[in-house]
């Protein structure tokens, strides 16, 4: 009796999946916790922002120019009197946006080329990874630098939209080498053979069993990717090649605060906050979900 | 090994010639040239300008005969510079940005590395915890946020350092700071999980049960095998110190490569985005050859053929 139940007992151990084993793992996580916590504040504070502040982004007010943190201008106002607070959290919008939208463009080549060149091997792997070689050679910034001087005079230059292409067009070599890499190693499991000899094909193959079981580093590495996109955002509209004024970046406001440092230094110390929390936030959301994902430290 | 570096050496070249060639197209793509002022220069200026720089030929001669320039070391001339060529422009800026890379990467090993390895000899103490948190916190913000916090602080509170500009040592020190802070980060990151790996290896346990003194263990068992993940890394970090620059030489006015070729972006100068880009990018695959061959030297177990 006493052994049957304990068979039992075995028996009945709740079942875990990766996934869910993840996010019970993320979940005690407390940086994560905390970096996921600023992010949706952030990102909710973005999406209201007309209605947490009266203020436009681009209004210019010359009888408020250069206040410093008051009851009608919470963070002062910059020296066209436009409200820092607004811009503030409408600039938010602007980097969440390149952060995220960006790497929709970046999944969108890096995956089906990684996937291409892993799953095919021989000769297009070579040609795919040697092109990717030399675009390793090429310091991102500086190829994000000369796309967006190349897009800078188009109908969309100085657009949002051209910062997802320029960024986007740079960071997905990281994304294709890392699912090629999965690829490579998920083709000799058991389980590929096992489709295989059942009768899966190429395209099935790769969309069912190989990419879904790379997914994980993926999803670690595109969470490590946003802070980059944010920064690049940011010091690209600081060097005055983002995003044109009026629309609001924290990179901008950093600029434009730049020549008044002496005089109204928090001018400075708003966006660049802002923009340091930001960062250190998703880098811990993906450390969290790094460790949440490492089937090492499954129970 | 020689033929590898050999091997190595003109793969590299080659990468090169594509980066360049890459350049090139995308900068002809950009609409405008370099003789667009604010007032518009007469049609015939600029033919004869275009005439003086070689602009009026077709593109791929123009490629190859700054190729040709190339191999003899000249970059051609500037655009924005009148009757300064490229070379001796990247030459005078090579020594800020070389200085500034060179002095950050020593600060950030010096402080990386013994963090990473105390945090692991002392593996979930006070110590490790903190060495962690710190070097996430400055792995993630970036440089250019790290300089203005500093300005703020040390410049513009404190009044103990000058903001900007080049020459004394007083200048130098917050923009190598700046840049140092990520590396550091890294390495110690580094560090710290290649030596918890090194600690658990076969020979560290046996060096220990013969007896060896623990200092001994400590020196010529875990600190040199724990180092090679870290020069593997040295190579891109080193990289990202000479990108960076870009930001902080524009952040602390620097008169250095990563200025100049902002600057070159500003004024349309093709010539000098080319230098800048030749520049960043020999840089980069020459410091990467050169960990690739550390790498065989330190690592016994490593041979390239």
């Amino acid at each position: 009796m006493a052994v049957a139940s304990e068979t039992i007992a075995v028996a009945v151990r709740p079942h875990h999946t990766l996934w869910g084993d993840a996010i019970v793992r993320l979940r005690r996580n407390k940086l994560a916790m905390a970096g996921m916590g600023f992010i949706i504040l952030l990102s909710l504070l973005a999406i209201f922002a007309p209605l947490l502040t009266p203020y436009g982004f681009a209004q210019q007010n010359y009888s408020d120019i250069l206040l410093g943190p008051s009851s009608k201008h919470l963070l002062g106002t910059d020296q066209l009197g436009r409200d820092t607070f607004a811009r503030l959290l409408y600039g938010a919008r602007t980097s969440l946006s390149v952060g995220i939208f960006t790497q929709f463009i970046v999944l969108s080549i890096g995956l089906p080329i990684g996937a291409i060149a892993g799953y095919a091997g021989g000769r297009t792997d070579n040609f795919i990874m040697r092109f990717v070689d030399v675009m390793y050679a090429f310091p991102d910034l500086l190829l994000v630098i000369l796309l967006s001087s190349v897009f800078y005079g188009t109908r969309f230059g100085g657009s949002i939209y051209m910062l997802f292409l320029a960024i986007g067009l740079v960071a997905w070599v990281n994304i294709s080498r890392l699912v090629r890499g999965q690829i490579l190693s998920l083709k000799t499991r058991d389980f590929v053979s096992a489709a295989r000899a059942m009768g899966g094909m190429g395209r099935y193959l790769t969309v069912r069993h190989l990419l879904p079981n790379s997914l994980g580093p993926v999803i670690v590495s595109i969470t490590f990717n946003i802070p980059r996109a944010i920064f690049t955002e940011a010091a690209l509209s600081y060097i005055g090649i983002g995003v044109k004024p009026p629309t609001p970046s924290w990179g901008a406001m950093i600029q434009d605060g730049f020549g008044l440092i002496f005089a109204k230094p928090y001018m400075l110390l708003f966006p660049a906050i802002a923009l340091a929390l930001l960062m250190l936030s998703f880098t811990f959301v993906g450390d969290g979900l790094r460790d949440a994902l490492d089937p090492k430290l499954r129970r | 090994m020689f033929r590898f570096i050999v091997r190595r050496f003109l793969w590299l070249l080659l990468v090169l010639f594509v980066v360049l060639l890459i350049t090139f197209i995308l900068m002809h793509l950009v609409p405008g040239g370099p003789w667009d002022r604010e007032k518009p220069l007469a049609a015939k200026v600029v033919v004869a300008l275009n005439k003086r720089y070689g602009l009026d030929q077709p593109l791929w001669e123009q490629f190859a005969r700054y190729i040709g320039g190339v191999v003899h070391g000249d970059l051609g001339i500037s655009y924005s510079y009148s009757d300064r060529n490229v070379t001796s422009i990247l030459l005078r800026g090579l020594p800020k940005t070389a200085t500034l890379g060179v002095l950050a990467f020593i600060l950030a090993q010096a402080i990386g590395i013994p963090f990473g390895m105390a945090a692991a000899l002392r593996q979930n103490t006070a110590v490790d915890y903190a060495s962690v948190l710190f070097s996430t916190i400055f792995a993630s913000i970036p440089g250019f946020v790290l300089g203005i916090l500093m300005m703020i602080v040390l410049s513009v509170m404190l009044h103990w350092l000058p903001t900007s500009g080049w020459g004394s040592v007083r200048q130098i020190i917050m923009p190598v700071i700046c840049l140092a802070a990520l590396p550091a980060a890294q390495s110690a990151r580094i560090t710290r999980a290649s030596t918890l790996e090194v600690m658990r290896q076969d020979y560290v346990r046996t060096a220990r049960s013969k007896g060896l003194k623990e200092s001994v263990v400590r020196v010529r068992h875990i600190f040199r095998n724990s180092l090679i993940p870290v020069v593997t890394v040295a190579g891109p970090e080193l990289a990202n110190l000479i990108t960076g620059s870009f930001i902080v030489e524009n952040l602390f006015a620097i008169p250095g490569v990563g200025r100049l070729f902002v600057q070159g972006i500003y004024a349309r100068d093709y010539s000098l985005i080319m230098g800048g880009v030749l520049f960043y990018a020999f840089t980069i695959a020459l410091l990467n050859l050169a960990v690739d061959v550390m790498y065989a030297t330190i690592d016994p177990r490593i041979r390239y053929d």
